[in-house]
């Protein structure tokens, strides 16, 4: 057998040109369905580790999705504000712990800009109920000495190289208009006094600044453009009331869970403006069924691309075994039987197959590797660089068999050939 | 022995291999190819098989090497029936006992031309230690170069890949391989019908001699009439034939009248 085998191996380095290339295409595939297994357990890692800690998230009344895509994600404006007197009835129900309310709407060079009081970095927790940490410095004031002070998410700071001290302003809206010099908040440039640790959720694109600072620089606009002839300076603005009196959403915490369909029914039925409170478990379940569909296609698309090299694996084998006839028949002159024939072949088909995947899997590793940085930057998806998930060893293991009994195909056809050939090939 | 036959009778008259009552026909095919009374080859003779091409001479190299096995009958080498083998030891009895020439792409190419001769000697342990014993301790290694010397195989092509040689060298290594570890019985299909006259009769002498050398039966077979003088025996296969499907695809009206003459004047060829 063992010899065998290295007969096996110098007859597959003979044709070493074509198994490399059916080695190639069963290594794309792998790779493919590796990496895109990976993208899925971490997508959806992502997701599901955004919020936590937080019992309600309380909006306009819109739909439970857009509400989290809007207060979590940072994905979409709001469809309407939120009083501030609203809040503070839902935070004086019994149940609710604390409630922080959170506005956005203005951006910082695409980075999504949110005001929210102090609390927001003691209150809002992330992955399994882990705090914010700062990386540098600390949290903006929230006094008025502290008015233009912003706080930046860990990749908000790395991507546009910013340090504490950093003076940035901010754009209204969240897309930065080209050209148009009148959207920006030119005139009240905000320091930056503190930089969180990563966290791996959209908390890392943001600039977070006080909700003060959010009335201040509005102070001359109304309608979402600044009012003609009207300029406040930014020293003068100290003087205003900077009380807000909206916002766009607001996560809540309850002193007992066993509370929240009680809340969330008393924030539905308050009657002095039309509101929404969703379980943010539920939503993001409800937000991954939406995405999910797409990511289960783009799998099936991989497994029908891991078929297909299969496929091809098994047409080049077969269609070199008609040149092979003559070695083969050689081989059982010498004493090789058929199920000798039959090893060689699935031997052979075997080890293209191990090969392939195992290239797969660098190339998989790699490319995750390579993009992560990538990925992060532009949809705060982070990837783990990490050991393969079940799933991944699963599909890896599923390549292998498949393989190896495609492998079979070849081998057993080889068989039935080398039994009707006898030592006389009939080509 | 691996087989563990068992020789019949005495000595004196045991045939290396003998034939009985053959009948073969391809599975799924309706009629037989092959019907043969019989013939048998004593050890050390030489069996000439004549015939054109499509007159079933493979078919009969391949039951007389045990590859295929006869729908009735026996073929018997050194006593034991192939039929009466698994599959398995029948593979196993035919590396030991059995050397095989084609008429070309005798060769893997991508083998050097010793580990080409070498090549039974991976499927037969006992053809390596024959090999191995032959001469001195130096082992299969040594049997296989001095092979390549008889058949006059120019040294500095023996350890090329076996696809850079001449289709006469190809032969002579094929012919190297076929004797080493010296099996009872080789087998030759049309070994000399991609040569040229020159190359043909060096190849042929340098065959028989060295099958004498090693006291190998040999069988071999060609359309090649001209060749037959130097063999012991002769088997002229369409006359030796009797099966109705091979008349049926030679499809020649006279022959069958030439067939029964021939049957009557016993030009079957028994061991003489």
């Amino acid at each position: 057998m063992k010899s065998l085998l290295s007969l096996a191996a110098q007859s597959a380095w003979n044709r070493r040109g074509t198994l490399a290339l059916v080695m190639l295409s069963m290594a794309l595939a792998t790779a493919l369905l590796l990496t895109l297994e990976r993208l899925r357990t971490d997508i959806r890692t992502s997701f599901s580790q955004a919020v936590s800690g937080t019992d309600l998230v309380v909006g306009a009344r819109t739909g439970g999705v857009q509400l989290m895509l809007h207060a979590v994600f940072r994905v979409g404006g709001a469809t309407n504000t939120v009083k501030m007197s609203s809040l503070r009835d839902v935070a004086a129900h019994r149940a609710v712990a604390w409630v922080v309310p959170l506005a956005l709407g203005d951006s910082h060079r695409g980075y999504p800009v949110l005001g929210t009081s102090r609390e927001y970095f003691d209150r809002f927790l992330y992955g399994d109920r882990q705090p914010l940490a700062l990386r540098e410095g600390r949290a903006f004031a929230g006094t008025l000495d502290g008015l233009y002070e912003a706080v930046l998410g860990a990749e908000a700071a790395e991507a546009l190289g910013y340090r504490l001290g950093t003076r940035i302003t901010l754009t209204h809206g969240l897309q930065p208009v080209a050209g148009a010099l009148a959207s920006e908040h030119a005139d009240k440039p905000f320091t930056v006094v503190g930089i969180l640790a990563r966290t791996g959720t959209p908390v890392d694109r943001t600039v977070h600044v006080s909700l003060q600072a959010i009335e201040a620089i509005h102070l001359e606009w109304a309608g979402g453009a600044p009012v003609p002839g009207v300029r406040i300076p930014a020293e003068a603005a100290r003087k205003f009331d900077l009380e807000p009196k909206e916002v766009t959403a607001a996560l809540v915490g309850l002193k007992n869970r066993v509370a929240v369909f009680n809340v969330q029914r008393f924030v539905a039925q308050y009657e002095a403006e039309p509101l929404l409170a969703v379980l943010p478990g539920v939503a993001l379940d409800e937000l991954w069924a939406a995405v999910g569909l797409g990511e289960r296609a783009l799998l099936a698309i991989s497994a029908l691309v891991a078929l297909v090299s299969l496929a091809s694996l098994v047409a080049v084998v077969l269609a070199g075994l008609n040149e092979r006839r003559r070695e083969l028949a050689v081989l059982r002159a010498v004493g090789a039987g058929p199920r000798h024939v039959l090893a060689l072949l699935a031997a052979e088909g075997a080890w293209v197959t191990l090969a392939g995947a195992l290239l797969g899997a660098a190339a998989a590793a790699l490319a995750v590797r390579a993009a992560a940085p990538w990925l992060q930057a532009q949809f705060g998806i982070s990837l783990q660089w990490a050991a393969p998930t079940p799933a991944q060893w699963g599909l890896f293991g599923a390549v292998l068999a498949a393989g190896m009994l495609a492998s079979l195909v070849p081998g057993w056809r080889a068989y039935r050939l080398s039994l009707a050939d006898g030592l006389s090939p009939r080509l | 022995m691996q087989g563990g036959a068992v020789e019949p009778g005495p000595v004196g008259d045991a045939a290396l291999l003998q034939v009985r009552d053959l009948r073969f026909a391809w599975p799924g095919e309706q009629g037989d190819v092959l019907a043969l009374d019989g013939f048998a080859i004593a050890p050390g003779r030489r069996l000439f098989v004549h015939g054109p091409s499509g007159c079933g001479k493979s078919t009969l190299l391949g039951l007389l090497a045990g590859v295929l096995v006869p729908r009735a009958g026996e073929v018997r080498l050194l006593g034991q029936d192939w039929a009466r083998l698994p599959a398995a030891r029948r593979d196993a009895r035919r590396a030991d006992h059995v050397g095989v020439i084609f008429q070309q792409f005798n060769l893997l190419p991508y083998l050097s031309a010793l580990d080409n001769v070498l090549l039974p000697c991976r499927f037969s342990r006992r053809r390596a230690q024959r090999a191995g014993a032959e001469g001195d301790t130096a082992g299969p290694g040594a049997e296989a170069r001095r092979l390549l010397q008889r058949v006059a195989l120019p040294e500095a092509l023996w350890t090329r890949p076996a696809r850079l040689l001449s289709v006469g060298q190809q032969q002579r290594v094929a012919a190297a391989r076929a004797l080493i570890g010296r099996p009872e019985l080789v087998i030759a299909d049309e070994p000399t019908s991609a040569l040229d006259a020159a190359l043909r009769d060096e190849f042929m002498a340098l065959l028989l001699g060295q099958c004498e050398a090693s006291g190998a039966s040999l069988v071999f077979v060609s359309h090649d009439e001209r060749l037959a003088a130097a063999f012991d025996d002769r088997l002229d296969l369409p006359l030796a034939n009797r099966a109705r499907a091979a008349a049926d695809t030679r499809g020649a009206p006279g022959e069958t009248a030439h067939r029964q003459a021939a049957g009557q004047g016993g030009a079957m060829p028994v061991d003489r």
